[in-house]
This record gives C-alpha cells, sequence and structure tokens, in this order.
C-alpha cells in the first residue's frame, strides 16, 4: 500500500530499568491507508499499547523512543520536540483509551472537557467549542447531545463514556485514531454497537485506525488488516481475512486456535503452552521458540521476515503452509456499515 | 439541604454544651480563681464577699446553669479581670486575629500550591527537591524559634521591618484592621509569614503528593492525547481533582490559626484572641474562657460547614445529600 497515511518504520521504545534496557517495543513497523482499520494484535505484555503511545510521543521517563520513524503523512512525529508535537496529538492524530471509566476527568462536565479539547487547537470562542463538540457527540450516536455535555462522566455509562472519548478523538478529525482497546471494558453488545459505529466512522470519514487488541473476533469482523505482535516485535502481518483464515506464524495459529467460537461447548480449548516471556529475560533468537510446536534448531538465531506472493510477511524460520481459503466462522458477524 | 444544615446545628450545640461543662470541671477543679485575684494580704472577710459576689459559694451545678441561662439570653457574663463584658472584650481583639489569620493563609496558599504543584509537576528536578527540603524545615522548625530569628534578621540585624506590636488601624470593611495601610503591613508581614510557615510546608506536600498522582492518572494521559498544553492539562485537570484535600486541610488550619494563634501573638506582642486567652488561663478567668472556647467551637463548625458545601462544588460526585 503506497498510499499510507501513517508509516511505521521499526520503532524501538525501551525503557531503563534496574535490570538494564527493556525493548518494550523492537523494531516494529507497520502502515495504515485512509479509511482503514488496522488491527494490532498481541496477548499482554506484548508491547501493542507502548507502540500506541511511542506514537503519539507519549512516553515517560524512564522510557523513551530509542529509534524508527513514525511517519504522519510523511512527516517523523519521532523528531518533533514540545510544542511541535502538542500541535498534531489530537489535532492529526488522536487516541483512545482502554478504560472509559478512567479516561474522562471524573470532577469536569463532559462539556468543560471537550471544549478544552476543541480549544487545544483551534483558537474559536467557547460558543463556536460548543457547538463543535454537541456535532461531535450527536456523530457517535449519542442521543440528546445537549443534555450530556453538561452531565459529568459518573452520570453516562461506559459505552457511553466510550462515545464520549472517540467523540472527543474526533473532534479535529484527525487523520489517524490510535484505539488502544477501546472495548475491552464494556459488555458485548455496546462493544458491538461502537465497533460498527467505528467501521462507519471509517467508511464515512475516511480516518484511518489502529486498533489495538488481544481479542481477535473484534478483529476478524471490523479490521481490514492485521499485524500480530509478540514480545515487542511484529510476527506476522497480512489482511485480515486472509491472516485469520490461513495464519503463516505458528503464534497466530495458536491465538486463533484458542478462540472459543471456533470449539464445541464442553471441549477442551486448545491453549498456546507457556506463558509470554519477560522482556528482560527474552530467549535468544524467537522469542516464542519454547512454546512453538514448530520450533527447531535454527530458531535460536533471530528469524528472518519471511514476505509472501499475497503480501503478507511473517517473522519465522519454519512459517506454515498457507491451507485453501476457510472462513472464520459463519456465524460470526462483520461489523461492516449498511452502505 | 436543609436537613443537613439543621444536623450540623445540632452538631455544633452538642459540642458546644459538652465543652462548656469539660471547661466549667476544669476550672473549677484548678482552683478558685478569687485567690488568684485577690491580694494574698487581704483578710478572709473580704475573700468571702468576693467568693459570694461571683456566685462562686454556689453549687458548680447551680453555677453552669445560671452561665448557660444568660448564655441564651445573649449574655456571656463579665471578665473577672476587666470587668467588662466578655463579648466585647473578645470582639475588640477579633480583627487582630482575623487580618493576622487571613494574612498568614494567603501565604501559605498563594506559595504553596503553586510550589506545590511544580514539585509534583517535575518531582525529580533539583528545583522540587529544595522545595521538599523547605517544606520539611516549615512545618519541624519550631514557631517560636523562626520568630525570633525573623525577629533578629529583619527588625534587629537589618532594621526594616519593627519588632512587634500592631500598626496604625483604619477602617476597612467596618472592621479596624492595619492592612489598609503600607505601615499596617510592615507590622503584619513578620507574624503573618511566622505563622503561614507551618501551613505553607503542609500545603506543599499535601499538593505534591496529589499532583503526583494524579500526573499518572489516565484522563491526564488522555488530556495529553487530546494535544492539551502543558499548563492546561494541570490548570484544569489537575488543579481541581486535587483541590478537596487541600480545601480540607485549609479549613482546619484556617480554624486552628484564627483560634490558636497564641505562640506567633506572643512573641510578636501581636494584640490578638491568642493573648487574650493565654492572659485569661494564667488567671482563671473563667467566662473570658468559656467564651472564647464557645466562640472557637463555633467557628470549627462554620468553616467545617462551608468545606462540605466546597467539597459538593469542587467533585459532583459528593453532592451533599439530606441524609448524610
Amino acid at each position: 500500500m503506497s498510499d499510507a497515511i501513517l508509516r511505521v518504520n521499526n520503532l524501538q521504545t525501551q525503557f531503563q530499568t534496574r535490570n538494564g534496557v527493556l525493548k518494550a517495543v523492537d523494531g516494529v513497523s507497520f502502515e495504515v491507508g485512509r479509511g482503514r482499520i488496522l488491527g494490532l494484535v498481541g496477548e499482554s505484555g506484548s508491547g501493542k499499547s507502548v507502540t500506541g503511545y511511542s506514537i503519539l510521543g507519549l512516553i515517560e521517563a524512564p522510557g523513551e523512543v530509542a529509534g524508527g520513524e513514525v511517519l504522519l503523512k510523511g512527516q517523523d512525529l519521532t523528531r518533533l520536540k514540545g510544542e511541535a508535537m502538542r500541535r498534531v496529538r489530537g489535532a492529526q492524530i488522536a487516541m483512545v483509551f482502554q478504560d472509559p471509566m478512567m479516561t474522562l476527568n471524573p470532577v469536569l462536565k463532559i462539556g468543560t472537557q471537550m471544549i478544552a479539547a476543541v480549544r487545544a487547537h483551534d483558537k474559536v470562542s467557547r460558543k463556536v467549542a460548543w457547538g463543535r463538540a454537541r456535532d461531535a457527540l450527536a456523530k457517535v450516536g449519542i442521543p440528546s447531545p445537549e443534555e450530556r455535555l453538561d452531565a459529568y462522566p459518573h452520570q453516562l455509562s461506559g459505552g457511553m463514556r466510550q462515545r464520549v472519548a472517540i467523540a472527543i478523538a474526533l473532534l479535529h478529525s484527525p487523520a489517524v485514531i490510535i484505539a488502544d482497546e477501546p472495548t475491552t471494558a464494556l459488555d458485548v453488545s455496546i462493544q458491538g454497537q461502537i465497533l460498527a459505529e467505528v467501521r462507519r466512522l471509517a467508511d464515512e470519514t475516511g480516518t484511518a485506525f489502529v486498533w489495538v487488541t488481544h481479542d481477535l473476533a473484534v478483529v476478524s469482523s471490523l479490521a481490514d488488516d492485521i499485524c500480530v505482535m509478540y514480545a515487542g516485535r511484529v510476527v506476522e502481518t497480512g489482511a485480515a481475512a486472509d491472516v485469520i483464515a490461513s495464519p503463516r506464524h505458528p503464534y497466530t495459529a495458536g491465538l486463533l486456535a484458542s478462540v472459543p467460537a471456533e470449539h464445541e461447548p464442553g471441549e477442551r480449548l486448545p491453549q498456546v503452552p507457556g506463558s509470554t516471556p519477560s522482556l528482560a529475560d527474552l530467549p535468544p533468537g524467537c522469542a516464542f521458540a519454547p512454546r512453538c510446536f514448530k520450533a527447531g534448531p535454527a530458531c535460536t538465531t533471530t528469524p528472518p521476515v519471511q514476505t509472501f506472493a499475497d503480501g503478507r510477511s511473517a517473522l519465522c524460520h519454519y512459517p506454515i503452509e498457507p491451507v485453501s481459503c476457510q472462513p472464520l466462522s459463519s456465524t460470526s458477524t462483520t461489523y461492516r456499515s449498511a452502505s | 439541604m436543609i436537613g443537613f444544615l439543621i444536623q450540623r446545628v445540632l452538631q455544633a450545640l452538642m459540642v458546644i454544651v459538652a465543652m462548656s461543662v469539660l471547661v466549667f470541671l476544669g476550672v473549677y477543679a484548678i482552683g478558685n480563681p478569687i485567690d488568684v485575684m485577690i491580694d494574698p494580704a487581704s483578710d478572709q472577710a473580704l475573700r468571702e464577699a468576693l467568693i459570694h459576689r461571683y456566685g462562686l459559694d454556689r453549687p458548680l451545678i447551680e453555677q453552669y446553669f445560671v452561665f448557660m441561662n444568660n448564655m441564651l439570653h445573649g449574655d456571656f457574663g463579665e471578665s473577672f479581670i476587666y470587668r467588662l463584658p466578655v463579648i466585647g472584650l473578645i470582639w475588640s481583639r477579633f480583627p487582630a486575629t482575623l487580618e493576622l489569620a487571613l494574612t498568614a493563609m494567603m501565604i501559605a496558599t498563594c506559595l504553596g500550591i503553586p510550589l506545590g504543584l511544580w514539585a509534583g509537576y517535575k518531582p525529580d528536578s533539583w528545583s522540587a527537591k529544595a522545595i521538599m527540603t523547605f517544606s520539611v524545615l516549615g512545618f519541624s522548625v519550631p514557631t517560636f524559634w523562626v520568630g525570633l530569628l525573623l525577629i533578629m534578621t529583619f527588625a534587629v540585624e537589618l532594621g526594616w521591618l519593627p519588632s512587634g506590636g500592631r500598626g496604625p488601624v483604619s477602617n476597612v470593611f467596618g472592621l479596624k484592621l492595619s492592612i489598609g495601610s503600607l505601615e499596617g503591613w510592615s507590622y503584619i508581614i513578620l507574624p503573618a509569614f511566622n505563622l503561614a510557615l507551618f501551613k505553607l510546608g503542609l500545603l506543599i506536600r499535601l499538593t505534591r503528593a496529589g499532583t503526583i498522582e494524579v500526573m499518572s492518572s489516565d484522563y491526564v494521559r488522555f488530556a495529553r492525547a487530546q494535544g492539551l498544553s502543558e499548563g492546561k492539562v494541570v490548570g484544569l485537570h489537575v488543579l481541581k481533582n486535587i483541590s478537596i484535600p487541600i480545601v480540607t486541610v485549609f479549613g482546619l488550619e484556617l480554624g486552628s490559626t484564627l483560634a490558636f494563634a497564641v505562640v506567633t501573638e506572643t512573641v510578636f506582642n501581636w494584640p490578638g484572641m491568642g493573648k487574650l486567652i493565654i492572659d485569661s488561663i494564667t488567671v482563671l478567668d473563667r467566662p473570658v474562657m468559656v467564651a472564647y472556647l464557645i466562640l472557637v467551637v463555633f467557628l470549627f463548625v462554620l468553616i467545617n460547614l462551608v468545606v462540605d458545601l466546597v467539597y459538593g462544588q469542587l467533585d459532583p460526585r459528593i453532592r451533599v445529600k439530606a441524609a448524610s
């Protein structure tokens, strides 16, 4: 894809700790195009959230972005400092966080927080800002937005608060929104509504989303492309449908095998053996090798990025051979907008 | 809301009753005020006469009810020593203490909150460490000693400011205050700073702790992700969230400063209520002591009531409910 709005190249984010340098993000690369949704998938501790924070320059000491580029419409965000970066944040690239109970300030009215967000980038009157806030709330499907602007966060439900957070992210029509597990804390029906809303927004406004999640069911129905992370590295990329139908990396295959929807009730779920390694104590070579059913002698050396004919890639010595395309599940809903 | 107010007033009344009993019993146990008042050489007949005149020969319970009855009619009695109505006596000292306490709280707040915010915003900087060291000194070094040092430095050595007393007063908002003139300020600034030091240290630490906690919260990170400037992040999101503990401590400290600025008022010879109560205790001037302490209870109840009402304004989640 050459028309990428956001292109992340070899991003490295490190944390200085007493036990040495932890490479939370180690050479991550991906790109997202206009109106596309990229699912950034991985277990807890795989570095997917840190990747999101790194893109916005929100990594705090003792962490730092140690290398690589974050190109937003060709401009490298890792080189921007202070005020220059502030102008980008929220205006050209925005972020939505995991827990809607925590991301809104409990003692400020929704309106106050949204007006501050509008006026952070546009010098408009409070009245104009208020109107834009109201329109943004309406855009994400919040009923009677005027009343909501006058409410405090605790007066809204979790799903409503996450819609508010998404509305705040949309205020300046950013080119890219990074969503860090925004539906994890919500129940399934609310999650479904929000995913449908996001899909619609991406299609209608052309906003690109980087959807950070550990939930493959969400990704399979929402994302156009998938980027699977393990221990700070991207292990597999490709179009969402292809990756889910026929994973090439053994880790992706393991994750997919443990999705409950694929199995008979009562049947024991297969799981990836072992647990995510500590970043301070990664095995040499492939970090996944100790848990991998295909691991061989070569896996103690750094695996190569293997690219395949269909634009996919996997970080593996022994990628799985493609199978003929099978849909993930005939019952899974796809969150496409009606249009 | 009305229920809340009524409950508060009832609470205050109970505290006032309990406290007046304690003070009565306490003073009764210490000794007979007449013995302190009169010339030790005077004869028994004079002593008896005086005791009778003040009603001290009657049973304690009767004395108490006479006092309470008078108080309910607005009469707090006369000072044994000054032979003046107690209310007038305390009221004449009130403006001096009020302006001293308010000036001290203003110094503590205007310096303490910004310094605490900075120390919490950049906790690892050398300036933050210097502020924290200062705050430890602020509430660990004894007030009287700092007061003496201030007098030594600014009054004796440098000769910039007067060493004690209160400057000329003028009429400000119907009260006789010295902060109306520049010369008045030269008198008040040293004792006010002395009085402020402890509160300053306290406010710095409180503000810093709150700031550090809020700075690592998700909503601050979200605010930054929206591109809010650091000034807005601190001024809008942080300040309002840390304001509840600050208001609480501010209220308590304002009350205790008004009531018990004794040490500073003594060191700087400031003619306020603190000096009045200390003098009254040494001569067992019971009416002044009881009336003063009732005033203090009233003051604390009033300040806490205001603090509770302010809470609701600061945090919508704890709006005052009638039941609580």
